[in-house]
Formats: structure tokens, sequence, C-alpha cells
């Protein structure tokens, strides 16, 4: 295409002027070997950096610029984004909503169909009582971006941040379970790293035996967003429909105990290394993700805190 | 006056990258959005050349590399952008481009952009995918941007050309 291109270019005479002087060519490959080579250069220092890289007060400096601006869209577009999910839902997630109305009852359709305000009282009512079950303070907080799949990490930004408590590695949930742990803040934003993501690794604990094991991200999304659970006693066979829980961590951080993540929905043998894996389907929507909570340390100030709103 | 025309270039690409993370995942196909700032680098490559749409490229691509919510190693989708910039604005013509030339353009420079952050991706191990997860993404990738195209290019066409220096011939 290239070469067609260049045969059949129709120049015009500046054009030609500044090809036959070489005035264009050599300065656009010395821009691109610059260019390229400065790629290189930030990634190689974040790639050694690892989490004290040196590009992180970059990251945090344009999270500062760009959090409020995200901020600021997301609210904007939220209105209008809400009227077509009266009607119908992701088309990914369609086969999720069916199983869900199945399960939800009646007074729960009610409410979902007797205004916006009346569900988003709800889900508030319910992250509280979410926080009540858990015992720990909540902040709450919306997403307000989430990465697109062609970065294949699964990440969302949420409208709180070290403003109002939240630092990193600290458990995200929402009122149907767990959703991922803080990466890093800004003053007004957090950067989650969802569960889904093929980095992210959970202590998971099954419901019915309280047997321990991994859960693993496998990046993806929608229908096939599961979780990878490898249990730490290999004999064990989870069954079907076992929920799976946190197991928690030290201090609580990044993953507090007891929050639900998901259910059993196949298991997988491997002869080959003799372990059993589990598919996980997690309770949380992660394609229409909006109203989450941050778990902080009880006391911790912000005037966003459910504690201390009540 | 260049000074001006640098801002309102990088307020175009952090606009971009904005919408990308913001607007875009409420349409989003199993998380896949339109890459709108790859749209606006083609855009700036088939009015300007490689040299403007490398460096671009370069902004764009730290831009989202930057920008809350990333994650992945830093400087990769500049990498991407500035290929494509370059690449593109190699394919430029002193004409018009017509609508199927932009929309090939378009498309190509999706699919290379793309499997290039893919395949920086491999190499570094950022993230662990396996291929064919990552060959169906940049796939509906190029879709979208397909899709997208005539809404996006011909108003950054349009800007790019004004934003042009004032030339002396003509």
């Amino acid at each position: 295409m290239l070469g067609l291109d260049r045969r059949t270019r129709r120049r015009t005479g500046l054009d030609q002027f500044e090809g036959r002087f070489g005035g264009e060519r050599r300065p656009a490959r010395g821009t691109l070997i610059t260019l390229l080579l400065a790629c290189a250069t930030l990634i190689t220092l974040d790639y050694h950096g690892g989490p004290d890289s040196p590009l992180e007060p970059a990251r945090a400096a344009v999270g500062e610029v760009l959090g409020p601006i995200e901020s600021a869209t997301s609210t904007a577009v939220r209105p209008f984004v809400a009227i077509p999910d009266w009607f119908h839902s992701q088309s990914s997630l369609r086969g999720d909503v069916a199983a869900l109305e199945a399960e939800n009852s009646a007074l729960r359709r009610q409410l979902e169909t007797s205004g916006l305000d009346t569900q988003r009282l709800a889900e508030y009512d319910a992250l509280a009582k979410a926080q009540r079950d858990s015992g720990y303070q909540l902040v709450p907080a919306r997403v307000i971006a989430m990465g697109p799949s062609q970065a294949f990490s699964r990440t969302v930004t949420i409208d709180a941040g070290s403003d109002d408590g939240i630092t990193a590695d600290e458990t995200v949930l929402n009122n149907d379970g767990l959703v991922g742990r803080v990466l890093r803040t800004t003053t007004t934003t957090a950067t989650v790293l969802l569960i889904l993501d093929a980095d992210s690794t959970v202590g998971g604990r099954i419901g019915s035996n309280l047997e321990v094991g991994f859960l693993n991200g496998q990046g993806k999304l929608g229908q096939d967003g599961n979780l990878l659970l490898d249990l730490v006693d290999d004999s064990l066979i989870p069954s079907r429909d076992d929920v799976v829980v946190t197991w928690g961590s030290q201090g609580g951080a990044p993953y507090v105990a007891g929050i639900p993540i998901g259910r059993v929905t196949s298991v997988m043998s491997s002869p080959r290394e003799t372990s059993q894996q589990a598919v996980i389907e997690p309770f949380v929507d992660f394609g229409a993700l909006d109203l989450v909570g941050v778990v902080v340390p009880a006391g911790t100030p912000g005037n966003r805190s459910l504690e201390a709103a009540r | 006056m260049s000074l001006v025309r640098g801002l309102v270039a990088l307020f175009v690409v952090a606009f971009a990258v904005v919408l990308q993370v913001s607007l875009f995942p409420h349409f989003a196909w199993d998380g896949i959005v339109p890459n709108l700032s790859l749209l606006v680098v083609v855009g700036a490559a088939l009015v300007r050349g490689p040299k403007f749409a490398a460096t671009l490229g370069f902004v764009a691509g730290l831009t989202i590399d930057l920008a809350p919510p990333a994650d992945h190693i830093a400087g990769r989708w500049a990498l991407a952008l500035v290929l494509v910039g370059y690449l593109a604005g190699r394919v430029r013509q002193a004409s018009k481009p017509s609508a199927s030339a932009v929309v090939v353009a378009v498309a190509a420079s999706s699919f290379i952009g793309s499997s290039i952050y893919a395949f920086s991706g491999l190499l570094l191990r950022d993230p662990v995918v396996n291929v064919t997860d990552m060959l169906t993404t940049i796939l509906i990738a190029v879709v979208w941007d397909v899709l997208l195209t005539p809404f996006v290019l011909p108003p950054v066409m349009l800007l790019f050309q004004r934003l042009q220096p004032a030339r002396v011939a003509f």
C-alpha cells in the first residue's frame, strides 16, 4: 500500500518542494526514533521500578488533573446512560439479568420500577446493611471510569480518594459481594483492581466446609468473567453452588474476611497436576458496576463514611 | 501561537482519553470500547503527516498510560500510538483522502496499534492473557473504531487542518 501510494500520490507544489529537498522525510524519521527511544526508556523505568517506580509521581500528577475531569464527565453522562437501563441491560449481561430477575422477590421488582431515586436509596440501604453485617466502616463511592478491555487489565476509577480516608490496599465491595482492592489513590479518586484482573489473586474460603484456596482472575469481562479457585487441599472437590467468601488477611488489608465472592459453577480436574480447579461465578455484575463501598478502618475521618452519616 | 496550537492538541487528546474511560464503558461490548485517542492520532496523521502524528501519538499514549484507572506498565500505549501515528502519516495523500481510504487507514491503524500494545504485554508479561482472547478483543476493537470513524474523523481532521501553521505557498 505504501509503494502504490507513493507512486500515485498527487502532491501540491509545496509538498514537492519539501519532498525534493528532503525537508519532510528525514525529520519525521528522526522524531520517530527519538519518540521510540523515549517509550523504551519509560517502559524500562516502569518495568524495573515495580511499586516504587519513578513514574508513580507522574501517574499521581496526571490522576490529580484528570481524576476530577473524569468524575465530572461521569456525573454529566450518568442521567443519560441511565435511560436505556430502564429498557434493556447490556447485551452480554442479559442472561445474568434474567436469572437475577427470577431470584428477585416481587417487592424488589416493585422497587426497581418505582423510580430511580428509590432504587438508589435501596442500594445505599443495602450497603449500610452490608456494613452492619460485616462490622467495618464503609466509604461509599461511584465508579467514574473503567479501563478498556483493550488494555487487558481490569481496573476502574472511583470518585473517592485520600481526602475521604482511602489508602492503597483496602477492600472494595458492593451490596452483591467483593469487587476488588484499591491500588493507588489521588486526593479525589482511587484506582481499583477488580478481582477479574489476570494479576488479581484473592484468598477464598468455601462457605460449606471452610476449606481455603486462591481465586485467580482471568482478565475477562461479561459472560466469561469467571474466577478460578485452586484449593490448598487437593483432595477436596468443591460442590456446585458452594459459596466462596474471602479468607481475609492480617489487619484487613488488602482483603477483609467474610465478604462473599461468588459461587461454584463447575469443577475442572487436571490429571497432570492432580489438583482440582473450580470455576467461580462472581456475585458482582462487573459490567454494570456503579455504587461501591471501600472498607476503611473504623474511626477514619472523612465526610463520606457511612458511620459518620448515621 | 504554536503554544496555543499545542495546548489545543493536548486538550483534544485529554478529552478523548476521558471520554474513553468515563463515557464509553456504558456502551462497551464485554468492556471493549472504541479507542478514541487512536482515532484522533489517525485523524491528525491523515492531515498533518508522520512527524506531527508521531508526536501527538506519544502524548496521547502517555496520557492513556498515566490517567487513572490505567495500571499497565507506562509507555506501552505511547509506543503503540507513536508507531500508528508514523505509519498512518506515511500513507497520507496531498489531496483530501477519500472516505474509504480513511476507513481502511483507521482499521489498519486500530489493528496495528492494539496488536503492538498486546504484544508488548506478552513480552513484558504485564497481564498474562492468552493469545486467542487478545485477538478477539483486538478484532472487536477494530470494528468499534471503524463504526466510530464517520463521527470522529471528519471533525478531528477539520480541527487539525485549522490548527496547521499558515503556509506561504498556494
